[in-house]
């Protein structure tokens, strides 16, 4: 861990223009990924901008629908809010889906957005790792990838993106909100992070400069049906080996609008409007879900240790769109899947 | 001497060092402060076999508050034979020696450890050694190394000698099962961070606090390595965060600690990392052939246990998976061997119930793929083959009621409700299956020094160089002391963790209970005697003419067992006498037992498994355990309960994964080396069954450290069978194994 130097943002305005004059330097909002690289020497900011106690954490409703949400809120307080309980559930039960409760009392919105890929070789120094440093080559390739991608991903890097609230951010079609130095700007959740291709070094689109202000959630929560599944090596605590967040809007039987996002198999949240688009119509029974996790799936490739992936993919879409179906989502504090 | 009412042995106590443990006036390792206090930061190889080219160390130097940095090529100077680095439990071979010279031979040994004035400035110039290495090709690839694999010395532990004719009787055999079942490497994990702080004192002499599961093995060794006279040298360990063996051996951070503090001759501090704790050592990866012969019935015909199992290059580390084998069932043929894969590794060792949890686990799930091939009921074929002797040497049992671990574990489990062909039992979209195995481990002692301070307040000091490494020492002396000096518990106070204290083994092998808890009631016994002496001398003496075993001490007072209204207090024995104190210091020596000894269990789990995801659930575990006397029910309930815990671990969670391509361990946190989590552990019943024991020891105790944790994965694994008549043969069953 380097020396570093810590200044505290006064304000959104004050944190902006405090990065832009320090290049190299971070945000830090919980801390709880950031610290962590620190301390492997992955992340070596000289400068901290403590961003924790700016006031970006309100939940707000949204003239017309909708919910705006700081990015400084702590996860479980976001995942305790009346508007997400109610008309979000998706959401809290996707943040409750991770890390730990004391990690959800430090973790901020903005931060778990941000967070980086736990591939092991990221971590480790004395391993190669293009995301790392680009042009080193990728340890996980054709090593210890039981936990890697099976979609998006490219020769330069197999990592995962790690989050689940973003997994159910992706799924509710969430903007998020963001602030340089000389403007504002919004993007949607699906593009906020991005594929490896080329340049692993880029998670998301963010600019070095950019500060996340807030998360908008459109007016349609899925309060229905709706369910968080996260499959897992053990019942808590524990990064998704897979997860979905699954959405229905039904008609008695038949499925007005689907959504399914997938975690924990590519660089970023997983959807694919083609195969949502596919289900609008059809009746919301096995066939029409099996259908569905088969064409999601059907790009997926595995390396060598993931194979299970592709198949355990499938099948935990079918099993949270059936609980959605059912109105019986997926509870996260019970010790069983649903 | 006799306990006619025990009141403590045997009660539900509470730990007496909770309180300081909760309030933090106990103090670990890491905690001591001294003036001028130095501390390191260890810097590790990044590569697993080669040499050390240069270690620039200047930028590190240059970093303000840095003291000095000490590597192989300016370090004080350290003893030039392997012996003195040979402690108490090395194995065979040339031990490791921190700081020593520009091999490495291992990915995370120690090469440097940055000094400072504050750990902050250790730790950021640490970042700023520049290493430049020769490097040479590693082999970490365990499986890979299958056949290289050499025939284990026979030392100690080597496998026992075979009897009978395994090959004829395997062949003649009815029924047969053949099968490999592979355990990775697994990591203790302990929670308190290996440190250690050497603080010298006026004289020049220097204490050392250390994470240690033995401060005289500790102290022995760094008297050998640095040259030191014993008595300048104390090591302390009154409390320590969990060891499970990890601290059985000297470890590395106390070399660095000693080097530090006489190169800058101020006190020093060292504390690894999590990271650098998993190169401490592991439990190592083995594959073991299980082969086992029967007659239709189910009697054993013939059992053959081979064993691979991993070691570092330097050091041969094995124990004895095979023996188990042949020790348990009744069978006339019997087979072993065990052979070591060399690798660029740190040597393994010990980890809670070493050999037994692993070579049980092999031996249990093949006598339940037996049972199945036999058409038969698991516990049953344990019964048609059970044995009351050691089937080694052939000699009966000081004690062995495992019988009754299986009654009344499978009562208790509901076992006669159990569907026997897999697959047969569901909930919704959950399939059940429920698995028992057996379990068995030593029943050990070994000789021990305690010392009694009785003083005439009625208060009693007992100490030993024991540890406590968390399971609950300090609470069963208390106990056995109170009972058999007749005080109450709140009136003995308990010293241990010091090298100048009587002398003790390490705290391992489940020994300590038993060996510490007889050597105390051994030194009470002189103190009685004293005492009678002291009461005797008092005129008009109400004990006149008892001899020590005619009385006991209790209620404070030495009391006639025949007549107990004869009594005289303690206090105006030792004041007639003008004593303030009695003291008395004893050895207790075991002889070694003419009968066999071990303890057993039998555990049954229950999982249910979603058939579609394939996650499993351990949602019940009875774990029925004779391990002759209960010192304290509720500490011992606790111990068997972190070995299930561990158990499921064992099961379904824990593997050290090593990148062959880097020989770096790359799980090596406690984020991604998993272990069970609340959610993970559902009911855990723990069932002591009565095992009197009038041979192994007076007070009967057998110990029970370790023999919570063998067996439970076994069972697991039989129940996820039982559950989806798929069987998974290498630990951990994760998901994926099930969709094979
Ligand atoms: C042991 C462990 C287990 C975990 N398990 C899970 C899990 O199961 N599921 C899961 O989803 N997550 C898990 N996490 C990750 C956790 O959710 C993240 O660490 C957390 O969300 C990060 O939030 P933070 O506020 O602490 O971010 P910080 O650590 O403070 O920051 C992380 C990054 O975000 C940047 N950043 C923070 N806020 C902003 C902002 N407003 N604008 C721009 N950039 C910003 C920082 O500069 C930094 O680069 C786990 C973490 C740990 C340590
Ligand atoms: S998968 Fe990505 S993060 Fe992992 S080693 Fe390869 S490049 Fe690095």
């Amino acid at each position: 861990m380097i020396n570093f130097d810590y200044v505290r943002a006064t304000s959104a305005a004050d944190a902006v223009s405090r990065i832009a004059a320090f290049p190299g330097a971070k945000f830090i909002a919980g801390g709880t990924n950031l610290v962590d690289l620190m301390k492997e020497d992955v992340e070596r900011p000289p400068r901290l901008i403590d961003i924790s106690r700016l006031p970006l954490n309100r939940v707000e409703d949204i003239q017309g629908g909708g919910l705006r949400i700081g990015a400084l809120i702590a996860n479980a307080d976001l995942a305790g809010a009346p508007p997400v309980a109610q008309r979000y559930p998706l959401l809290g039960d996707a943040l409750r889906a991770g890390a730990s409760g004391q990690l959800r009392n430090m973790a901020s919105v903005g931060g778990n957005l941000m967070q980086r890929t736990r591939c092991c070789y990221f971590y480790d120094l004395a391993t190669p790792c293009n995301k790392r440093r680009p042009g080193d080559g990728c340890s996980a390739r054709d090593g210890l990838n039981r936990a890697h991608a099976i979609l998006g991903a490219s020769v330069a890097c197999v990592a995962t993106h790690p989050s689940d609230m973003c997994v159910a951010l992706a799924a509710l079609d969430a903007i998020v909100h963001v602030r340089g130095p000389t403007e504002g700007r919004a993007l949607a959740l699906t593009d906020f992070h991005r594929l490896p291709g080329d340049t692993p070094d880029r998670d998301t689109n963010l600019e070095p400069d950019e500060l996340i202000t807030a998360v908008e959630l459109p007016p349609k929560g899925f309060a229905e049906h709706y369910s968080y599944l996260k499959i897992r090596d053990r019942l808590s605590y524990a990064f998704a080996l897979v997860s979905v967040a699954a959405a229905l809007d039904l008609d008695g039987d038949r499925i007005r609008e689907a959504r399914i996002a997938l975690g924990g198999v590519a660089h970023k949240p997983w959807r694919d409007a083609r195969v949502e688009d596919a289900m609008r119509g059809e009746p919301a029974n096995a066939a029409t879900f099996g259908a569905a996790a088969q064409a999601l799936l059907r790009d997926a490739r595995a390396l060598a240790h993931n194979a299970f992936k592709i198949d355990l993919a499938a099948r935990t879409v079918v099993r949270a769109l059936t609980q959605a179906a059912r109105g019986t989502p997926q509870s996260q504090t019970d010790k069983r899947i649903g | 001497m006799s306990l006619s009412a025990p009141t403590c042995i045997g009660a539900s106590v509470s730990r007496i060092d909770g309180p300081a443990k909760v309030t933090g006036a106990a103090k670990y390792a890491a905690e001591y402060v001294a003036p001028d206090l130095a501390h390191g930061y260890v810097v590790t190889s990044r590569i697993a076999r080669g040499r050390i080219r240069r270690i620039d160390v200047s930028r590190a130097r240059r970093v303000a508050g840095v003291i000095d940095v000490l590597t192989h090529d300016n370090r004080p100077q350290m003893a030039a034979q392997d012996d003195a680095y040979r402690d108490d439990v090395a194995p065979e071979g040339a031990p490791f020696r921190p700081l020593y010279n520009d091999r490495i031979l291992f990915s995370g040994q120690p090469i440097a450890v940055v000094l400072a004035e504050d750990p902050e400035a250790a730790r950021f110039a640490a970042t700023l050694l520049g290493v430049d290495y020769d490097e040479e090709p590693h082999v970490t690839d365990f499986l890979g190394q299958r056949d290289a694999a050499v025939a284990a010395p026979k030392g100690a532990f080597g496998p026992p000698p075979a009897r009978g004719s395994v090959e004829t009787a395997l062949e003649a055999a009815p029924v047969r099962h053949d099968a490999d079942y592979y355990v990775p490497a697994e990591t203790h994990n302990p929670m308190e961070l290996y440190a250690t702080t050497a603080i010298w004192d006026a004289d020049g002499r220097l204490t050392v606090y250390d994470k240690t599961q033995g401060v005289q093995n500790a102290h022995t060794y760094l008297c050998g390595v640095f040259g030191l006279k014993p008595e300048d040298l104390r090591v302390m360990s009154p409390y320590m965060g969990g060891g499970f063996g990890s601290g059985l051996r000297p470890q590395y951070q106390v070399v660095l600690a000693v080097l530090a503090a006489k190169a800058l001759r101020r006190p020093a501090r060292v504390v690894l990392t999590r990271a650098q704790m998993f190169e401490l050592g592991y439990r190592p990866a083995m594959i073991q052939r299980i082969s086992l012969g029967a007659d239709a019935d189910g009697t054993l015909r013939a059992i053959a246990h081979d064993a691979v199992t991993m070691t570092s290059r330097y050091e041969d580390f094995y124990r004895q998976e095979t023996g188990w084998s042949g020790l348990l069932y009744a069978c006339a043929n019997a087979s072993y061997a065990h052979r070591l894969a060399r690798l660029d590794l740190p040597t393994p060792c010990d980890m809670r119930a070493p050999s037994a949890a692993t070579g049980v686990y092999a031996l249990e799930c093949a006598m339940d793929e037996l049972a199945v091939a036999l058409n038969m009921d698991p516990i049953a074929l344990r019964l048609k083959n059970y044995s009351e002797r050691d089937q080694h040497s052939g000699d009966p049992y000081s004690s062995k009621n495992l019988r009754a671990c299986y009654e009344q574990g499978a009562e208790a489990f509901g076992w006669a409700g159990r569907a026997p062909e897999p697959r047969a039992m569901r909930d919704g979209d959950e399939l059940i299956g429920w698995g028992m195995a057996t379990g068995v481990w030593e029943a050990l002692q070994m000789s021990i020094g305690v010392r009694i301070v009785l003083s005439a307040n009625g208060h009693a000091e007992v100490s030993c160089a024991t540890s406590d490494i968390g399971t609950g020492t300090y609470t069963i002396m208390a106990q056995v002391a109170a009972d058999m000096l007749g005080l109450p518990l709140q009136d003995i106070s308990i010293r241990l963790g010091d090298s100048t204290l009587p002398r003790s083994p390490v705290e391992g092998g489940s020994w300590i209970a038993a060996s510490v808890a007889n050597g105390i009631a051994a030194t009470a016994d002189a103190i009685r005697a004293d005492v009678l002496r002291l009461a005797q001398g008092l005129p008009h003496a109400p004990l006149a003419g008892a001899g020590p075993d005619d009385v006991e001490l209790a209620e404070g007072c030495v009391v006639s067992r025949a007549d107990p209204s004869r009594r005289t207090p303690i206090a105006d024995a030792l004041r007639h006498a003008r004593l303030e104190r009695i003291e008395r210091e004893h050895l207790t020596e075991f002889a070694a037992p003419k009968l066999a000894h071990n303890t057993h269990s039998a555990v049954f789990a229950e999982v249910r498994i979603d058939e579609d995801l394939g996650l499993i659930r351990v949602t019940r575990v009875v774990s029925a355990v004779a391990a002759g006397r209960i010192l304290n029910a509720k500490t011992a309930r606790s111990q068997i309960m972190g070995g299930v815990v561990w158990g499921v671990g064992m099961a379904l969670h824990e593997e050290t994964l090593i990148d062959p391509a880097f020989g770096r361990i790359m799980n090596a946190n406690i984020a991604d080396y998993h272990v069970p989590v609340n959610a993970d552990i559902h009911d855990i019943e723990v069932i002591f069954v009565d095992e009197p024991d009038a041979e192994i020891n007076h007070l009967g105790v057998k110990g029970l450290g370790e023999i919570g944790i063998v067996g439970v994965a076994a069972a697991i694994a039989n129940a996820v069978y039982h559950a989806t008549g798929t069987r998974v043969r290498d630990l951990p069953i994760t998901l994926d194994k099930l969709r094979r």
